[in-house]
């Protein structure tokens, strides 16, 4: 069964001078995590303020769990949970009373309120601070804590729109793990990024998105193969190019591409492969300068897919010119 | 529906505990009328006459008293527009509650804080002379004038704050709208000095209407420009009241409706 479904949204600004979406479609099945990938401006947040019943659709529809979100936006309200691209919480407020206040306005009782709050500062590593005003957390303790007010009651459809923007590595790291524990729990989820690896790592299906249209779709193995995964990047010193070559050419089976003292290749067993290499460079005495597995990224599935690398989506006809200001 | 007065209570709640968080908050929207107070008893106190027994600072009080809970429409506009850009306004859309609960909770805190603002500023005017004469109804009565006024004010607020959203810009718009209210009326001096144009619009600004009420029912008598037999002047209790009504009436359906058109 499909939880969420979204049929040729058309979505525009302005009097229909921005298209924010495109007559975009696209659906999640229940129990999967359906990553929305996309650069700047492509029309991610839209998408998911419509399904979070929080925008209205020019035209389309659109349904959370088999209800329409235009006709029936309170049913909707109850079966879903949202954490914006903005960590949407009271910064004055403490992360206790934050999450009290929601389990009120989610009508659990005061001791239930406070019962949930406990449990989910718990779970989300934040117990220590709960008594601290957010303005005093970090952004990623922030965005956990924006994430456990949108589970306070159970939802069927979770929307997480581009939940590590601005985060560092750790942050990150940290938000995924929670992320994937939410997951393996069987929830349904729609989540926007702009990062192929974080879509790899926690999506089932990808649906790329550029302009307000969905330009692909597909598991993240199958736009992989599409744009070549991985590659083994070697940068050496002049003098060890040569055997650097033949060392590449005996892990990689495809063409080698040199670039000045930087020698890659696509490669399909990832670290086994890097391990190889260094196996190989160690016995040679080569000190490599550098040496790296790189993932293919949002701009290399854009150049794949649409012949140009993602770019920031400047709808807006004026700005669209040259020297608009950024 | 069965859980509003839950949800507006658990965000008016909300409020107050902001402001138990950041005490400052409290402390300047009370400095800032008790300074009011202060300047104009000492600065204007002494260079303007009035034919009133206990001098410029009973005239006075009203005027500061409403112009207070005027500015209760920028507090309540710019406040939730900070809501609205942290998007803490889609939050609470995204959320099962009832529509109307974080506009109508809004409202209600900005009602509470009027209550403890009002009654410092009635402690600091006692401080420096400020003697009503009436009775003790009668001055609830012209309390009960302000608190309704900043309450029927706080609705505006909240179509301002919806419609203007960018929080510096709601606070411009704000002062643009009380300034010129609270100062082209009776509240700080008679409007007899004014050009007769701005005569007639300081008889009919709601602002002098709501300062002769509580002059009236603090026990002063009511002194008007070239217009002084027109309605308002005669019928200040009256006019107030029509314009609380009036105001209510149009803004709290205008501004739920519009709560509600933006989030669907
Ligand atoms: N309120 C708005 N007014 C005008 N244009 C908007 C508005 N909201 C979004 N847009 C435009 O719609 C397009 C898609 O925006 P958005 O959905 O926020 O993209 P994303 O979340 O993928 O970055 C962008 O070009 C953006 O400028
Ligand atoms: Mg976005």
């Amino acid at each position: 069964m499909k939880s969420v479904i979204a049929d040729h949204l058309v979505k525009t600004y302005r009097n229909g001078e921005v298209k924010a979406l495109d007559d975009l479609s696209l659906d999640v099945e229940e129990g999967t995590v359906l990553g929305v990938l996309g650069p700047n401006g492509a029309g991610k947040t839209t998408t998911v303020r419509i399904l979070a019943t929080l925008l209205k659709p020019d035209s389309g529809i659109a349904t959370v769990a088999g209800i329409d979100v235009i006709k029936h936006p309170d049913k909707v309200r109850e079966l879903i949970g949202l954490s914006g691209q903005y960590a949407a919480v009271d910064e004055t407020l403490t992360g206790w009373d934050n999450l009290v206040m929601f389990g009120r306005l989610y009508h659990l009782g005061k001791s239930a309120s406070v019962k949930r709050a406990e449990e989910l500062l718990e779970r989300f590593s934040l117990t220590d601070s709960a008594r601290r005003p957010i303005k005093t957390y970090s952004g990623g303790m922030r965005r956990r804590l924006d994430l456990a007010a949108s589970l306070i009651v159970q939802p069927k459809v979770l929307f997480l729109d581009e939940p590590t923007t601005g985060l560092d590595p750790r942050g990150r790291q940290e938000m995924w793990e929670v992320i994937q524990e939410l997951v393996k729990g069987g929830v349904t989820l729609l989540l926007t990024t702009q990062y192929l690896e974080e879509a790899d790592q926690l999506a089932d299906e990808i649906a790329v998105i550029d302009h307000g249209k969905v330009i692909a779709r597909g598991t993240s193995d199958a736009l992989k193969k599409q744009v070549g995964g991985e590659r083994l990047e070697i940068t050496v010193e002049n003098v060890d190019i040569a055997k650097t070559q033949e060392i590449v050419a005996r892990i990689s089976t495809s063409a080698i591409h040199t670039d000045i003292r930087t020698i890659s290749a696509p490669v399909t067993t990832g670290s086994i492969a890097l391990m190889e290499a260094l196996r190989a460079l160690d016995e040679a005495k080569i000190h490599p300068l550098d040496i790296a597995l790189k993932r293919p990224s949002l701009d290399d599935v854009f150049l794949s897919l649409t012949g140009h690398v993602a770019e920031e989506t400047v709808a807006e006809p004026i700005k669209k010119k040259r020297g608009g200001k950024k | 529906m069965k859980y509003i007065i839950s949800d507006v209570m658990t965000i008016t709640k909300r409020q107050l505990l902001q402001l138990a968080r950041i005490p400052e908050v409290l402390v300047f929207s009370t400095i800032q009328p008790v300074m009011f107070v202060l300047l104009f008893r000492f600065v204007f106190g002494g260079s303007i006459s009035t034919g009133q027994p206990g001098g410029y600072v009973q005239l006075l009080m009203p005027g500061i008293f409403v112009q207070t809970v005027a500015f209760t429409l920028a507090a309540t506009a710019v406040g939730l527009a900070e809501d609205m850009k942290k998007g803490l306004i889609d939050r609470f859309r995204s959320l099962p509650i009832s529509r109307g609960a974080v506009v109508i909770g809004r409202t209600f805190g900005d009602a509470l804080l009027n209550i403890l603002v009002l009654t410092v500023m009635a402690s600091a005017g006692y401080a420096v002379g400020w003697r009503p004469t009436s009775g003790g109804f009668s001055i609830f009565l012209a309390f009960l004038f302000l608190f309704m006024f900043g309450y029927a004010l706080s609705w505006i607020g909240i179509y301002v704050g919806l419609a203007v959203k960018e929080a510096r810009t709601v606070q411009s718009v704000g002062f643009l709208v009380t300034f010129p209210l609270t100062f082209l009326s009776n509240a700080f001096a008679p409007t007899t000095g004014m050009p007769r144009a701005l005569q007639y619009f300081a008889e009919w600004n709601p602002v002098s209407s709501m300062v002769a009420a509580c002059r009236q029912l603090f026990g002063l008598k009511n002194e008007f420009g070239a217009t002084a037999s027109s309605w308002p002047s005669q019928h200040p209790l009256e006019t107030s009241l029509i314009y609380m009504v009036l105001l209510m009436v149009i803004f709290i359906p205008l501004s739920i409706r519009k709560y509600k058109n933006t989030s669907l």
